[in-house]
């Protein structure tokens, strides 16, 4: 029986395994459950944009959707972060495209506040 | 054993022309290609909803910007990406918990989720877009 030593480690930038399949599935039920209550609730409000906007200027709303849209960045860091270990192998490019990656989606969130408090 | 002769000859590249994925792999895929394009269009995505946040004057003029193909193309990018991916991902979380996991549903499950996803893109597209 061998196990793999701190020597032969190999550096991929990530964890190894169960916590990231457990989040990809918990951030997707999430997503899941933010859809339905957004369609139930643009149901039930007039269809108009002034309606639209009061119910984006709810906190609770700002709030559900600020959590969700967490919920969506972790998911794709770990969906983005696999698809690099898979096609990308030198060491260095790979590092470097999840830095941006992190990057892209931290910018991300920034904007989305400034979206969502915008109202 | 270790006869060198006997040893197959064996492809050393996959060719891309000659595989064909079975259609639960194809969902796979594009679960994957879908992911990927809403990764890049993320900031597309909150402009529209800022757009449709903004103050009445603004929404009044936001229409023409939906006039440009570019723009029409990738709202309808977005559209596909989403409801693909949802729905795929809807069915890896329910053969994650073994629920369709033959191998006709599971093959009907896949066929399911490319035409819903597409039906539903083109029902929301000429809703939204034309």
């Amino acid at each position: 029986m061998s196990r793999l030593g701190v020597k032969e480690r190999i550096v991929v930038g990530a964890h190894y395994g169960f916590r990231d399949w457990l989040v990809q599935r918990v951030t997707a039920i999430l997503m899941l459950v933010y859809t339905v209550a957004l369609l139930v609730l643009l149901i039930s409000i007039p269809s108009t944009h002034e309606a639209w906007r009061t119910l984006f200027g709810h906190l609770s709303v700002k709030v559900f959707s600020l959590i969700t849209f967490f919920a969506l960045l972790w998911h794709a860091w770990v969906g983005i972060r696999d698809v690099w270990m898979d096609y990308i192998k030198p060491v260095g490019l790979r590092l470097t495209l999840h830095v941006l990656t992190l990057v892209w989606l931290l910018a991300a969130l920034i904007y989305a506040v400034d979206v969502l408090w915008s109202v | 054993m270790g006869n060198k002769m006997h040893k197959k000859v064996r492809p050393k590249h996959l060719d891309l022309t000659k595989i064909r994925i079975p259609v639960p792999g194809q969902v796979s895929f594009f679960h994957r290609v879908s992911g990927v394009l809403m990764f890049i269009l993320l900031p597309f995505a909150l402009y529209l909803l800022k757009l449709s946040l903004s103050s009445p004057t603004v929404f009044a003029s936001a229409h023409t910007f939906f006039t440009h193909p570019l723009i029409k193309l990738m709202s309808l990018a977005l559209m596909w990406a989403f409801l693909h991916h949802a729905c795929a991902g809807i069915r890896f979380l329910l053969l994650d918990v073994h629920k369709g996991i033959d191998l006709k549903t599971a093959r009907a499950s896949a066929y399911a989720v490319f035409g819903v996803s597409i039906v539903l893109t083109l029902i929301l597209g000429s809703l939204v877009l034309l």
